[in-house]
């Protein structure tokens, strides 16, 4: 029997780890994930996970710990945000150009300056081409859901990557809501026995192997279409380990993407995160004043869902993503990637920024975002620059 | 007292691997096998061995190594140590093997980590005293006066004391070594072996190309180091220091050969004057004072 708790986001986040019995753990503080760690730290002192934790001074030296301990062959976890992750990047890339399999939670948090601790995307964004695989969570029972599955992702054979799971700042991190938890013997017959996988280049001293010494350019492209096809790979896993975790929990997760009210749609909202809640309460408005309006979540951002989304989009008019990100000099970066995948696609798509900094996106911000794109579908209108919703101009210099 | 015999004949750092003629990092990766075999994990991060294990698919190393960003050695081992302790295998020994750079300048933050935190390693610095692998560019560690590619003058500060810094973290072992005296390298690493916690040996490593003297006079350049007091061979062990080696014997400043006999044979002080070589003199007379003064205070200490 699944036990139902109510948890802020990163409460939910230690729990998965717990359950998933991480071994090595090495983690730096920062708002606003401190307390996804500082809960790991008690259970590993109160002796309710059995692990290792290595409380280091820097998240790049928390990474460099996890790569280590990871090719050492355990099971590794950390948590940052933000400048940590900023902080972290090199060894971030180490870790993913290396294969070494973990799991990071990040609560995603804007950059500065100016200070900020509320929630942006660029942090988790500006590492989408490393290698990781990224979730973003919209809720916490999703944080815990994705943590759990993101081990039996990493540890397949046919990955090998790491696993980065993200959820907002505060609107997940530090909010308390239900929480359902699957049973420990449940995810221990889910994930193979912690520290178990047999890896060809794991660090033995009976079977001794070098890694990362210097390779020539005859080599080294090789290495890299290798991380391509893992990432491939990672498609089909994570939707099999989404359709497996099912079975122990009741929550099937059977693709990358989600989607709301799509199947008569003509137009459709996408978004990442936490901000899928009020994008679909908005797609309810807009259907009650007779608007043929869907809403996309995408999951998993890399692997990229391509396909799911040219199969989604194929028969709409327009659709409208809504980035908490900018990529600055061009747009959303979800936006994007979006439009990249539906080349050929006789679909318009409009970019959208909103949130940045934290700022709520409130449903009637979507409601506004879905009456624009409803209105280019019906008018015909082309694809305008970047929306920046909710932006009090009257401020600006 | 281990000797000459008492080190196995087996290999384990391998001929032909990439270093350059008179190489000590190359010198010292075989007393490092000679000391422990091969039953252990090396860690490296950015440096002169790098490149020297040798390029994909081969290596000169037969013990597993873990190659690892610039500043991230220190913290790389100690999960991997983490990762064996939990595994119960910390009798395997986790060695960083990392240059004055990853050492004094950008390993420094995450190596005072992992001696705070006592993690379960052994941290080699081999010491050229310049970053040697991007082309001779002055480090922390580079000496007062030493011509290199961003001091084309000679340095103007003196050499950071990493070791001191060590020891001031209260680790079980700080130890220095060279590499012309290898049975003294050889002993303090077993030595470091058989503690727990973390253990740091400061190793100096005369570069040929970097100081710019012969291939052939790496060991003689190495001695003369010793024998001027320019470095100094101690370990300080639970907080008790001791000269060891040849260094035992010059506590008395007159058995100490002036140090312009160790700087003649290196072009990378040519440069330099009569003032700045006495004061050269002078900095390391001044820290064999310390020396003196750590001694008596480890009088009775156990």
């Amino acid at each position: 029997m699944a036990v139902g708790k109510v948890l802020t986001g990163n409460y939910a986040v230690a729990e998965a780890v717990r359950l998933s019995r991480a071994q090595v753990i090495s983690a730096y503080p920062i708002t606003p994930q401190t307390t996804i760690i500082e809960r790991l730290a008690r259970f590993v002192e109160t002796g309710q996970l059995k692990a290792k934790f290595v409380r280091v001074e820097s998240e790049h030296s928390a990474m460099a710990a996890c790569i280590g301990a990871s090719a050492a062959g355990a099971r590794v976890f950390t948590a940052t945000s933000s400048h940590g992750l900023l902080y972290m990047s090199e060894m971030v890339w180490w870790a993913g150009m290396g294969r070494y399999p973990m799991v990071m939670a990040v609560v995603t948090r804007a950059i500065a300056p100016p200070w900020s601790i509320w929630s942006e995307h660029n942090d988790a964004l500006a590492h989408r081409d490393c290698g990781w695989i990224i979730y973003f969570a919209e809720d916490n029972q999703e944080a815990l859901d994705y943590v759990i599955q993101a081990y039996r992702v990493t540890e397949d054979e046919r990955v090998l990557q790491p696993v980065m799971v993200t959820l907002d700042a505060f609107i997940l991190s530090h909010t308390y809501a239900p929480v359902f938890m699957p049973e420990q013997s449940d995810v221990d017959s889910y994930l193979p026995p912690p520290g178990s996988r047999k890896l060809p280049y794991r660090l033995d001293v009976d079977n001794p192997v070098t890694h990362g010494n210097l390779m020539y350019p005859d080599r080294l492209m090789e290495f890299r279409y290798q991380i391509q096809r893992a990432m491939n790979n990672a498609k089909q896993v994570i939707v099999e380990a989404g359709r497996k975790y099912g079975r122990i929990s009741g929550r099937y997760y059977e693709s990358l993407i989600e989607t709301y009210k799509c199947s008569d749609a003509n137009t459709a909202i996408i978004s990442i995160g936490s901000s899928a809640g009020d994008a679909k309460d908005a797609v309810d408005f807009l259907r009650n004043e007779g608007y043929k309006i869907g809403f996309i979540k995408l999951r998993v951002i890399r692997p990229f869902p391509v396909e799911e989304l040219r199969e989604i989009c194929s028969g709409m008019k327009v659709v409208g993503v809504v980035d908490r990100n900018v990529s600055y000099g061009l747009g959303g970066i979800i936006h994007g990637e979006v439009k990249t995948s539906l080349k050929g696609v006789k679909t318009t798509v409009q970019s959208f920024i909103a949130g940045l900094g934290g700022r709520d996106i409130r449903v009637e911000d979507f409601i506004q975002v879905g009456k624009t794109i409803c209105e280019m579908a019906d008018k015909g209108l082309e694809e305008q620059p970047p929306i920046w919703v909710n932006l009090k101009r009257e401020v600006i210099p | 007292m281990v000797t000459v015999r008492d080190l196995p004949l087996e290999e384990y750092w391998l001929p032909g691997n990439a270093s350059c003629p008179g190489c000590p990092a190359s010198l010292g990766l075989r007393m490092l096998t000679k000391a422990l075999g091969n039953r252990f994990i090396l860690v490296v991060p950015a440096c002169c061995s790098t490149i020297i294990q040798g390029p994909y698919p081969k290596t000169a190393a037969n013990f597993p190594i873990l190659n690892i960003a610039f500043a991230a050695s220190a913290a790389a081992a100690a999960g991997v140590a983490g990762a064996l302790e939990f595994q119960g295998k910390s009798d395997i020994p986790v060695v960083v093997w990392a240059g004055d750079g990853g050492t004094a300048d950008i390993g420094i933050q995450a190596l005072s980590g992992v001696a705070e935190r006592g993690d379960n390693i052994i941290y080699i610095c081999y010491d050229n005293e310049a970053y040697m692998n991007t082309g001779i560019q002055r480090s922390g560690a580079t000496p007062y006066g030493a011509w290199t590619t961003t001091t084309w003058t000679g340095k103007k500060e003196f050499k950071k004391d990493v070791p001191m810094i060590m020891a001031a973290h209260n680790i079980p072992y700080v130890a220095t070594a060279c590499v012309s005296y290898p049975i003294d390298f050889v002993q303090k690493i077993q030595k470091a072996s058989k503690m727990k916690g973390t253990k740091y040996i400061h190793l100096l490593a005369p570069c040929p190309p970097g100081w710019r003297f012969p291939s052939s006079k790496t060991i003689e350049v190495g001695r003369l180091a010793v024998q001027t007091g320019t470095w100094v061979l101690f370990e300080i062990e639970y907080g008790v220091f001791k000269l060891t080696g040849p260094s035992r014997a010059l506590i008395d400043k007159s058995k100490r050969k002036p140090i312009r006999e160790y700087l003649k044979l290196q072009d990378r002080f040519a440069r330099m004057s009569d003032e700045d070589v006495e004061k050269l003199q002078k900095f390391i007379d001044s820290q064999w004072e310390h020396y003196k003064l750590l001694m008596e205070t480890s009088k009775g200490m156990k």
